[in-house]
């Protein structure tokens, strides 16, 4: 089923989204979004939605299993708390993108903004990942408590391809970056070593998965190449109060 | 590869060991009553009673205790009184003895001092400087036991008009209500900070009156889905146990901003309470912190508030209200026009006595205003601004008795939550330290040895009976002042005189002074 969405507030738009859904229809292609806000809000499994133009704010919010396509930038708080399923955008994204992630996967072919993947977490079998193409934002990872992010530095940067305060506040899940990092742009909380292991096994398997989505080589990335940074203390704060 | 281990030992630094921090409290123990049955000793999760078999004679370590009075409540012959410690220090009206004594603690462990329940400071309580009208001669009272008397209370957003059709048939589309029996509900309290057996007693009672219990941030638990119909959903910035069918379980969601104990600040669970249970409520693994940050990092602004109130709306289809919980703090009028505007159907202002499970002190007895001020300037400035209707106003922060909730709906309010005072429905006594964990009467803990302690279904019963006893005691008042619905009370400040105020303390209210 093809919308087009020229002309109709979001709120239209997503309306049609839910009935078509609702009358069971499994895979739906937006056509001229501009800025349209909510986009895949709480959608189930089931359905895939791809979109022409650029889609709003909160991108996918609460999304809880369902498959999105994005052929181009998509803008601030893409999986807002998302729950379950895959967003992939063939661009960059804007701020928060992930922010209180719980599961599914996001993959950036460009660059994300500030705070991405704050306060992802992991539960069970759900696993959050985040795959950011070039480069990341201040904060990456803040607050994070679960999940895996990677930064592939895809256009090998001439700066560190992540930003100030990275994982500042982490306490859960780890992160894995392709490049140069400093001591001072990591959060107090963030501890680095190599990539070895069945880290090294699940990098790889995620390279794979992202680089089959945008149609590009994997020979290109080594998982030596990168650092995998993770939380010293599951308990950041254990000692801060006097009781 | 980078090294951390200078800023690891930093955060590790050990404590010293205790030296000069005393008791609080003394245990007296009446030997001749005492027979050495150590129920006492059973009772104390702080480890106050023993007995020392050699000798049979029960010893008290009157360091330990925390004035939580389980002891002296179970013992069954009354040989265990508790008092506070009477001349501790050279008196001293400005270094008093809590404030040496926390300057102690702080100089032997190098933290934040951390505290639980509401503001227990010398501060004024303006409720208790409002009194209310009664009719005489003029018009005549009524007596809510042989008449009408409605306390049937909707929150959500009001249409500014009615229309019909030709037929008379209601053409206005009605925004998405909560119907309340009676206007107190049961302020947002995680399964987490209190036990399985509160939560679920908060719950069965809210259902039973007809009336709201609050999830808090902690999720919903599955066995209190049940009681999905009667619970209000909260989205706070860890949006832990958020997900698209947790929002549309409930009747309705509030997201979390601020909080009366600790406005602006987060919280953090910390990882030993985060059991089996409470990670599966909470969706995340065992034994970490859960972090609530301080802001939600999508919201710096009004805008963004509106951005996430619609991401909500969106995800619940507009099915549901969606409120905004923010603490009272200056410019309060202000940020709740704002949150009014940003699409919020209630607002929940909690004052700066409001209960926590555990903040710092610092934050907790010296951030925030009161509750009374918040309310009459909050409900002014909607009405000034026209858009009263759009948005229900629910007020928080220690209400202690029915004549508190008449006085804050006459000022304003659509209707009260009540955390502490459900809390003491349910047995707790006021010990101020459920942030360790070590709740003698099995509320404010995981322990499961002392949440046994606490019978759901007698909960329930008692948080029942306070609703219940207070909704008579408005029916009372209202009925004194000649009124037989709730709605005629609402913002209806004529009603109420203020003493001992001063004319800005009035004018701020929008009373008169006693006399006028």
């Amino acid at each position: 089923m093809r919308i087009d969405a020229s002309g109709l507030h979001y709120r239209e738009l997503n309306q049609m989204i839910h009935e078509a859904v609702n009358d069971g229809e499994f895979e739906l292609f937006l056509d001229n979004v501009l800025g349209h806000r909510y986009i895949g809000t709480g959608l189930k499994s089931g359905v895939r939605i791809e979109i022409s133009g650029t889609p709003g704010n909160d991108l996918a919010a609460f999304m809880d299993g369902a498959e999105i396509i994005v052929n181009s930038n998509a803008q601030d708080g893409t999986g807002n708390t998302m729950n379950a399923g895959s967003i992939a955008i063939s661009g960059d994204a804007g701020d928060i993108l992930g922010h209180s992630m719980r599961g599914g996967a996001i993959f950036v072919e460009g660059l994300v903004g500030y705070r991405c993947g704050i306060h992802c977490k992991a539960y069970r079998e759900r696993l959050p990942v985040i795959v950011v193409g070039t480069t990341a934002g201040d904060y990456l990872g803040e607050y994070m408590g679960g999940g895996v992010i990677v930064v592939l530095n895809r256009e090998n940067a001439d700066r560190s391809p992540v930003g100030r305060y990275c994982g500042t506040g982490m306490h859960g899940g780890m992160m894995f970056v392709r490049g140069e990092i400093e001591e001072y742009q990591l959060g107090a909380e963030v501890a680095v070593e190599e990539v070895t292991g069945q880290d090294a096994e699940m990098l790889e398997a995620i390279i794979l998965d992202y680089c089959a989505t945008f149609d590009i080589d994997p020979a290109r990335f080594s998982t030596e190449d990168f650092v995998k940074l993770y939380p010293w203390s599951s308990r950041p704060y254990g000692n801060l109060y006097a009781y | 590869m980078l090294n951390t281990d200078n800023i690891r030992s930093r955060q590790e630094r050990s404590a010293l060991p205790k030296w000069l921090v005393q008791s609080d409290f003394v245990v007296d123990r009446d030997e001749s009553r005492c027979i050495q049955c150590e129920v006492c000793a059973r009772q104390c999760a702080n480890e106050v009673h023993e007995l020392d078999a050699d000798i049979m004679e029960m010893f008290s370590e009157s360091e330990l205790c925390v004035g939580c009075h389980r002891c002296v409540s179970l013992c069954p012959t009354n040989a265990v009184s508790v008092r506070e410690v009477e001349l501790d220090f050279r008196p001293n009206s400005n270094w008093t003895a809590p404030m040496i004594r926390n300057v102690y603690k702080q100089a032997e462990h190098g933290g934040v001092l951390l505290t639980g329940m509401g503001n227990p400071e010398e501060l004024p309580v303006y409720w208790d400087r409002m009194l209310l009208n009664a009719s005489q001669v003029t018009n005549p009272s009524i007596d809510p036991l042989r008449e009408p008397m409605e306390l049937l209370t909707h929150l959500g957003e009001k249409p500014q008009a009615l229309e019909f059709d030709e037929n008379g048939a209601l053409k206005t589309q009605i925004a998405p209500q909560l119907e309340l029996h009676v206007p107190v509900m049961f302020s947002a309290m995680s399964y987490g900070s209190i036990s399985y057996h509160a939560s679920i007693a908060l719950a069965q009672a809210a259902h039973e009156v007809g009336t709201y219990a609050n999830t808090g941030e902690g999720g919903l638990h599955e066995d209190i889905a049940e009681y999905a119909d009667n619970m209000i959903v909260q989205v706070a910035s860890g949006r832990f146990g958020v997900d698209a069918d947790y929002l549309n379980a409930a009747a309705a969601v509030e997201i979390k901003i601020g909080q009366g104990a600790k406005p602006g600040i987060g919280g953090h669970l910390p990882g030993e309470k985060v059991d089996a249970e409470i990670s599966a409520t909470r969706m995340i693994p065992q034994g970490t912190d859960a972090l609530s940050p301080a802001p939600h990092h999508d919201i710096y602004s009004i805008e963004d508030l509106r951005q996430l109130i619609f991401a909500i709306k969106e995800a619940t289809r507009y099915r549901k209200p969606v409120g905004v919980k923010i603490a009272a703090v200056h410019h309060v009028a202000a940020i709740a026009s704002g949150a009014v505007r940003a699409g919020a159907d209630f607002v929940a202002i909690d004052g700066y006595r409001g209960g926590t499970g555990a903040a710092p002190t610092m934050i907790r007895d010296n951030v925030g205003i009161p509750i009374e001020f918040a309310t009459a300037a909050v409900d002014a400035r909607l009405r000034e601004e026209g858009i009263r209707h759009e948005a229900s106003l629910i007020v928080a922060g220690s209400f202690r008795c029915a004549a508190d909730v008449v006085k804050a709906i006459a000022l304003g309010a659509d209707a009260c939550y009540i955390g502490t005072a459900a809390l003491v429905a349910m047995g707790c006594h006021l010990c101020q330290k459920c942030y360790t964990g070590k709740c003698n009467w099995g509320i404010a803990t995981q322990d499961p040895a002392l949440t046994r302690r606490l019978n759901p279904n007698i909960a329930t019963r008692r948080l029942v009976n306070v609703l219940e006893s207070w909704s008579h005691e408005i029916q009372e008042i209202m009925g004194g002042m000649g009124i037989n619905a709730i709605e005629s009370l609402r913002g209806n400040r004529d009603h109420i005189r203020g003493v001992n105020m001063s004319d800005r303390e009035l004018a701020i209210l929008g009373i008169s002074a006693a006399g006028e």
